[in-house]
């Protein structure tokens, strides 16, 4: 009996995934055909409350909307339009096969699970693959200005690890122009009475009432107030968690509270190990620096990447001679090149840094090349492509790219993990949804570029509005508890005591500086690359950094205004308790598998080595009161169409 | 090569609330990296005084790649600082030199009313574009992508506008506390496009009157210009103002046939 | 120092529901700050035909009294005799002076809603980038020039303060009916240093007026086409400098003897 089979039998929540039956192709129109429907005219009788204004959010909340339910929009940030969907550069997704190169919806599919690495729930994929078509439609109809072609048709190019170009894009701000289309969509709803947003306003818990999500309680940063709003279904649009790593790719603000506070409340979470490290980053420079710069994969297509063969050379970058160079990517996969995909040029990455080969003044990056894409091309046409990437690059590394090599290195970048939902992305608590990167469902274990966006925008604009309908028809004319109920009064109780905690505490470190040795120790152990020995290590120094966290934190000011010390400390406390579970994930699967590398588990080449007959399952974890003692809960994933293989990228 | 720069003065505005009474609080850093950025300069300042038992600087700030438009801040005078085409965010310290006394302000229009420190409310600009700043191209009707074709100098052009990352800085910087370049930002952009075509006039003079419920006047200075992180130009004011005289009049000839 | 009322918290919607006031269009039209600047380029550019026409005229002085006197006689003369003496000129007057009237209510209305717009000033010193002395100096050019056009009126229109004013001459008349003698007027007053040099100064900050004024009309009334843009720039520093130099000759002409 396989391992996934023996924890399938132990499990202590039922995880129904609920795909509906049929060919893998017709399962959710099927779907759409069979479920509930809500009545025009009853849809204002309930009240869905979204969290998050991203992607996701913003075009549930404004889909939801415009179907004529009462919608309350909650974001932490000053307006809608923040959200960190809006730093996405590259692309987005969409099997329209405008190019005729033989792309459909099934190759797109095809792709994600095969990217994904087989850890992927394929029936959610499929559907992914089916919206992406109505996402470009909807997106250009809302005045996206996605690149065009000389006769006015849009223009696509191709993404990494894909061999169709599939790609639509707006310049190196895709993720902005998607994000503006649907903050405009939102913002309309708001103009018009659909939605009530509430902006600076944080969700510190949410609130279960029978066994139904009922409502979440907030807190006002601007006030500090704390306060309770009670609907008939609850979104999570709150994004990923990889800010775990203190120095990550994400905005400043991005964290998880709202899906651990759901966590918390019984809902489970998924594969938390799988995050994804981009290869492409700016390097840290120095020791205050609190975020890192993704530069566009894009780069790869005409950089070189190289790392000097002596590890004490200390010639500029052009002086280096050619046979004192290793292009290493070159090397080892001749035929991908320096397109490898995302998870193995990281790796390659670490490897030569490890060596001790690593550029730059800190020794922790690798070149990337343009010296003979100059020479190929001429610089005009590099600055065509890349001008403004290049620009960006020089005003923060302060080198020009023309004339020195860039020098760059992985960085966390996505959390493939999440809530753990079903097909209709409700997680195992009734009522409570879950969608965008807050969810698990549709990466696996690692994401192909230019996929997050349409993922969000996916949930948002083509699933939620269908799958909470059939949630809430049954639900007509119940009422829902108000918000004196003794569970909204108990929730806002914790939080209060939970924050006042934080400001009585009198210690001597700022809650920064915790995030800052948290996300050393998950970086070096449940980074990259991830062995028995360090997450064992880890599980052991995290505990003791909480401990140290919560008897000698220090939060300056008052609970009563804006207070960014106080709100960054509930941030951290769960990032620690989430750092925990990350950590008892990786060591817990015993394999590799995407952005998930255990050294003991590769082949001999070095590649990730998946263990199909004992680890081809979601692992869903279920809160058990202390962070060191989740329990293990498992979601056997079937594949019917596409057939278990192992990635090959040689 | 990077170096370490010394003796930095830092003027930093304090206020503890919209009603509080404010002032220049006066700190210095005695050496930092000028690779590190000007908010990093301002965590390592927070960090300092949350060790010392003081209440760390209020400012906003998210994403630091420049794109979100969270950041603002007056830095010497100038809207996001001395670096032109940048947000305070990706503001460096190399741009400084020693013993630099830097002037530290929050954002003041009345349209941006303080909350605390350095942190102000740009609620109106959303007001903005509620009242009219979108296609209205509700969920699932949309037709293929490719059905309208749009000329790619359109499209360039409508992406240029499309820039804009509502970050107030036109705001902050004109001296009238206008706001039109932020409109128009959004105006040429679903304007220019065959999609905005429907509800151009609509939308034009519902974003002009609404912007001028929260916003001074335009006249033509240009600093919105030099200090809009996205170097967005004025033209797309020229372009609000000739939309905005045309939707009087059509809009006048709709409302007569009603 | 307080930046304003605190935002009210809380949810927001409903923001784009209220029914708009219906108003007479033109009322309607100029309730709005774009509105007003369609009012400040309108009234502007009839200003400015005023001024460069006001000037070209005024170059007769350098022809002669006859000719100046009869440039004068002829514009109390337009239309003669369809209209009456003096009423067509006066019809012109008082379009100006309406468009001066609008012009002066736009821009106080307008000064209003900028002050309100940031009550609270910058406590630190601004650096500005773009905007330039001209730019930033509208309010007091124009103040000086409006200043400058009541005592110009009071000068050689009324004569209030000039006693050469309104006196009559055969030099330059049609046959040997008088005509006002205009150049003697001018003459006089520029002959007074202090008003000579008044003169000089108001028109040089008109010239700054202008040089802002004329490039702004473009902007407000959005007329823009990129093959054009870099034009606009050129043509206001142009008919700045033209108005400038033709009026500032005058009085010079005058000290200089050159007049007179």
């Amino acid at each position: 009996m396989s391992l996934t089979d023996q924890l399938l039998a132990q499990n202590t929540v039922k995880l129904d995934s609920k795909i509906p039956a049929g060919p893998m192709a017709d399962k959710w129109n099927s779907y759409k055909d069979n479920m509930k429907l809500v009545n025009p005219n009853n849809k204002r009788k309930f009240k869905v409350i979204v969290v998050g204004t991203g992607l996701a959010g913003a075009s549930a909340a404004a889909t939801l909307a415009e179907l004529g339910y009462q919608v309350d929009a909650f974001t932490f940030h000053d307006s809608a339009r923040r959200a960190h969907s809006i730093a996405a550069q590259g692309g987005i997704n969409g099997a329209k096969n405008y190019k005729g190169d033989g792309d459909s919806i099934h190759r797109l599919f095809y792709d994600t699970v095969k990217g994904g690495d087989f850890r992927a729930r394929e029936a959610n994929v499929h559907r992914l693959a089916e919206n992406s078509v109505d996402i470009i439609d909807q997106m250009v109809a809302q005045g996206v200005p996605f690149a065009r072609e000389y006769g006015g048709l849009l223009d696509n190019r191709s993404f990494g690890g894909a061999q169709v170009s599939r790609t639509f894009y707006a310049r190196g701000q895709t993720g902005q122009q998607l994000l503006l289309g649907a903050y405009q969509q939102f913002s309309r709803q708001v103009g018009l009475g659909g939605i009530r947003l509430f902006n600076r306003t944080e969700l510190i818990d949410v609130v279960v009432i029978d066994g139904h999500a009922s409502g979440i309680v907030v807190r006002d940063l601007v006030t500090g107030e704390l306060q309770s709003h009670a609907a008939h279904a609850v979104v999570l649009a709150t994004g990923g968690y990889g800010n775990a790593f203190f120095l990550s790719t994400n905005a400043m603000a991005c964290n998880v509270t709202a899906a651990w506070r759901a966590h918390r409340k019984g809902a489970l979470f998924a594969n938390p190990c799988y995050t994804q490290i981009h290869p492409t980053c700016i390097p840290q420079s120095d020791d205050s620096q609190s975020k890192l710069t993704l530069m566009s994969e894009s780069l790869r297509n005409d950089g070189r990447v190289w790392v000097p063969t002596n590890p004490n050379e200390t010639r500029p970058a052009h002086e280096v001679p050619e046979n004192e160079r290793d292009y290493y990517l070159e090397r080892l996969y001749p035929s991908f090149g320096n397109l490898a995909p995302r998870d193995i040029s990281s790796r390659a990455a670490k490897r030569a840094v490890d060596k001790g080969l690593g550029v730059g003044p800190k020794k922790n990056g690798v070149y990337l090349d343009f010296a003979d894409a100059i020479n190929r091309l001429g610089r005009e046409v590099v600055e065509e492509r890349y001008g403004n990437l290049f620009e960006m690059y020089e005003r923060i590394a302060g080198e020009n790219p023309y004339e020195q090599p860039m020098r760059i290195y992985p960085a966390s970048h996505y959390t493939m993990g999440g809530l753990w939902v079903d097909y209709e992305l409700m997680t195992n608590i009734p009522g409570l949804y879950a969608a965008g990167e807050a969810n698990f469902s549709d990466h696996g274990a690692n994401r192909l570029g230019a996929s997050a966006l349409m993922q969000g925008l996916s949930d948002g604009y083509f699933v939620l509005p269908y799958t909470i309908g059939n949630y809430l028809a049954p639900m007509l004319n119940k009422a829902i508890p108000g918000t004196d109920h003794p569970a909204f009064k108990a929730a806002e109780e914790e939080a209060r005591i939970r924050f006042n905690g934080y400001l009585a505490s009198g210690g001597t470190k700022s809650p920064d500086y915790f995030h800052r040795e948290l996300g050393k120790i998950i970086w070096d152990y449940c980074g990259m690359e991830r062995t028995e020995e360090g997450l064992k290590k880890a599980l052991s120094d995290l505990p003791a950094l909480y401990d140290e966290f919560k008897t000698d934190l220090r939060v300056t000011g008052n609970g009563e205004s804006m207070n960014q010390t106080l709100e960054k400390a509930g941030r951290v406390d769960d990032f620690f308790q989430l750092g925990m579970l990350m950590c008892k994930d990786a060591l817990d699967r015993q394999e590799s598998c995407g952005g998930h590398f255990r050294a003991e588990y590769q082949t001999e080449e070095g590649e990730a080595l998946r263990d199909d007959e004992n680890y081809c399952h979601v692992s869903a974890w279920q809160w058990g009161g202390d962070p060191m003692k989740p329990n293990l809960n498992v979601e056997k994933l079937e594949f019917e169409e596409v057939h278990l293989a192992t990635r090959s990228y040689k | 090569m990077s170096h370490n720069l010394k003796n930095i003065t830092l003027k930093i505005w304090r206020q503890d609330g919209p009603q509080a009474k404010g002032n220049f609080e006066t700190h210095v850093i005695d050496e930092i990296t000028d690779e590190a950025s000007f908010l990093e300069m301002l965590d390592i300042l927070n960090d300092k005084l949350v060790h010392d038992g003081k209440e760390a600087v209020v400012f906003d700030h998210d994403c630091r790649e420049g794109i979100c438009g969270t950041c603002s801040l007056m830095i010497d005078g100038q809207a996001h600082g001395p670096q032109r085409g940048t947000a305070t965010c990706q503001l460096h310290m190399r741009q400084f030199q020693d013993n630099a006394t830097i002037t530290i302000e929050p954002w003041r229009a009345s349209a941006f009313p303080l909350i605390k420190d350095l942190m102000v409310d740009r609620s109106a600009f959303d007001r903005v574009i509620e009242s009219g700043g979108y296609i209205t191209a509700e969920t699932g009707g949309a037709p293929d992508a490719n059905l309208i074709p749009i000329p790619k100098p359109i499209a360039d052009a409508a992406m240029d506008s499309a820039e804009c990352i509502g970050c107030g800085a036109c705001v902050a910087a004109c001296p009238n506390g206008a706001a039109n370049l932020f409109t128009a930002a959004k105006v040429a952009h679903l304007n220019r496009l065959p999609q905005g075509q429907a509800e151009r006039y609509s939308r034009v003079e519902n974003m002009v009157e609404t912007m001028d419920e929260h916003f001074g006047s335009c006249t033509n200075h240009g600093e919105c210009e030099a200090a809009c992180p996205k170097e967005i130009s004025i033209d797309v004011i020229a372009l609000m103002h000739k939309d905005y005289r045309k939707a009087k009049f059509a809009n006048r000839k709709d409302l007569a046939r009603k | 120092m307080a930046q304003v009322v605190t935002s009210q918290r809380g949810p927001v919607t409903g923001t784009a529901t209220r029914s708009k006031k219906r108003r007479p269009f033109l009322i309607d039209l100029y309730s709005t700050a774009v509105g007003k600047k369609y009012v400040m380029g309108a009234t502007g550019i009839m200003m400015m035909g005023f001024v460069v026409f006001h000037m070209i005229g005024n170059l007769k002085m350098y022809l002669g009294a006859v000719h100046l006197n009869e440039y004068a006689h002829f514009l109390e003369n337009l239309l003669v005799p369809i209209a009456p003496e003096g009423v067509v000129l006066w019809i012109l007057r008082g379009g100006l002076i309406t468009a001066l009237a609008l012009h002066l209510h736009a821009a106080f209305s307008l000064t209003q809603l900028n002050r309100k717009a940031r009550p609270v000033k910058y406590q630190s010193a601004r650096d500005y980038q773009i905007a330039n002395f001209a730019s930033r100096t509208m309010r007091l050019s124009g103040l000086v020039v409006l200043a400058f056009i009541i005592w110009h009126l009071l000068d050689l229109t009324f004569g209030v303060v000039n006693t050469a004013t309104g006196a009559m001459t055969t030099v330059g008349a049609h046959g040997e009916e008088p005509v006002k003698n205009v150049y003697d007027a001018v003459v006089f007053s520029f002959q007074r240093t202090p008003v000579a040099l008044f003169y000089v100064f108001a028109n040089v900050l008109l010239g700054v007026h202008l040089f802002h004024g004329a490039w702004s009309i473009f902007q407000s009334f959005g007329w823009n086409n990129p093959r054009f843009n870099k034009w606009r720039r050129g043509f206001a520093t142009g008919f700045a400098a033209i108005v400038v130099i033709g009026n500032v000759s005058f009085p010079i002409a005058v000290m200089a003897g050159i007049v007179g």
